[in-house]
């Protein structure tokens, strides 16, 4: 999957987490910068899920900002997946 | 035992702190909304953010319905594509304003069920009456499926469309809420009235409330947490009522034992609707019926 353009989901408010996507040249790999407010406690577990996510859309090039307010899981994937459907043009029902 | 439905607490669908924290509130019900309380350029991430917490959330006791966009929208059947699949207790569709869309939708979520094998009667619909055109047609659309359980009013956008202002007293909608109130009452579902908006004034949300348990209703939307407790403290049935409701049950048992179906209290007869309603005030008062 090829980063088309920038993108971001999610918000700066607690328990909520910022993706910033932009494309990167190709063969440039994955640059990735994770802040949080846990950082000590959960900085692993939020780049592996990164990882895992960028993963399973097949996406080698890219550079991609996070900062998390102490976000759950299911809001990490959630906002991971709406930042990278719409950096790659593939949202769906949304203006 | 029917569902308690007193309180219908909105989680707007792109709050993960309002989202995670849904079931601790204590409504009895949460209503997680993809609709007004979502910007139009965020539809996607609240429909993502929406689906994941309904996976992996906790909401404990309450029953869980999700109000989709409209299908006249670009956003309605992308919603529905993504929730019905994990069958939330609830459906709540707004703006019905006929029994033709109604069918539309019903069409739409059994096809979505069939593809993913689930059964058409787990997850019910909440019809939302929005317009003058939905009251007009309450009736038909409260008796169309049996998977309608419950109407709700949506005070504010109903006021808009009969362009009147909305005041306190509600003299504008009172004839909806009572169209509304009997078309539920008709077909045996539930009835739910619209949010009392101004937060801050305890008072007048506390006789809203009564007034609406009054002409019927079963209970009452809230966008505040704050505003459950007050609800449920109206809708908590008195001291006497729980003691009647729990005399009649008991004789119940006793006398369905001994094979009686209609049995009489103090001369007055006691059989099915008195019963149900019985029961009911026990649950309201969370007393266990099989304890009795």
């Amino acid at each position: 999957m090829k980063i088309i353009k920038k993108a971001q989901s999610g918000s700066f408010e607690s328990s909520d987490i910022i993706v910033l996507i932009e494309p990167v040249t190709e063969h440039t790999g994955r640059n990735i910068e994770i802040d949080s407010t846990v950082m000590l406690e959960f900085g692993d577990t939020i780049e592996k899920l990164i990882t895992q996510k960028l993963d399973n859309y097949n996406i080698t090039d890219i550079h991609l900002i996070v900062k998390d307010k102490g976000a759950l899981e299911p809001t990490i994937h959630a906002r991971l997946e709406t930042a990278i459907t719409r950096a790659c043009n593939l949202q769906k029902g949304t203006l | 035992m029917k569902k308690k439905r007193r309180t219908m607490l909105y989680i707007p669908g792109n709050n993960p702190a309002m989202l995670q924290q849904g079931g601790v509130y204590g409504a009895d019900s949460l209503l997680l909304d993809l609709e007004d309380a979502v910007a139009l350029n965020q539809k996607d991430s609240a429909r993502i953010l929406v689906r994941n917490m309904l996976q992996s959330i906790n909401f404990y006791d309450a029953e869980v319905c999700v109000r989709v966009n409209h299908l006249d929208t670009p956003f309605g059947l992308e919603d529905l594509e993504e929730i019905v699949p994990l069958q939330p207790d609830a459906i709540r569709f707004p703006k019905t304003e006929t029994v033709e869309e109604l069918a539309e939708l019903i069409k739409i979520i059994e096809a979505i069920e069939n593809k993913h094998n689930l059964p058409h009667d787990k997850m019910t619909i909440h019809a939302m009456i929005e317009t003058a055109l939905g009251v007009q047609n309450v009736f038909e659309i409260a008796k169309f499926s049996k998977r309608v359980d419950a109407i709700t009013i949506g005070g504010q956008d109903l006021t808009a469309d009969m362009n009147i202002k909305s005041t306190k007293d509600g003299s504008g909608i009172d004839l909806a809420r009572k169209m509304i109130v009997m078309a539920a009452k008709a077909n045996k579902i539930d009835a739910i009235d619209t949010v009392f908006v101004d937060v801050n004034d305890e008072e007048g949300l506390r006789n809203e409330t009564e007034y609406a348990k009054q002409i019927g209703f079963t209970g009452k939307a809230v966008i505040n947490p704050r505003q459950i407790d007050i609800i449920h403290d109206v809708y908590m049935p008195t001291d006497e009522e729980i003691r009647k409701a729990y005399r009649i049950m008991k004789e119940f048992k006793k006398n369905k034992k001994a094979g009686i179906g209609v049995f009489a209290i103090d001369g007055k007869m006691i059989d099915a609707p008195v019963m149900a309603r019985a029961a009911h005030v026990l649950e309201l008062a969370r007393i266990d019926f099989d304890s009795i």
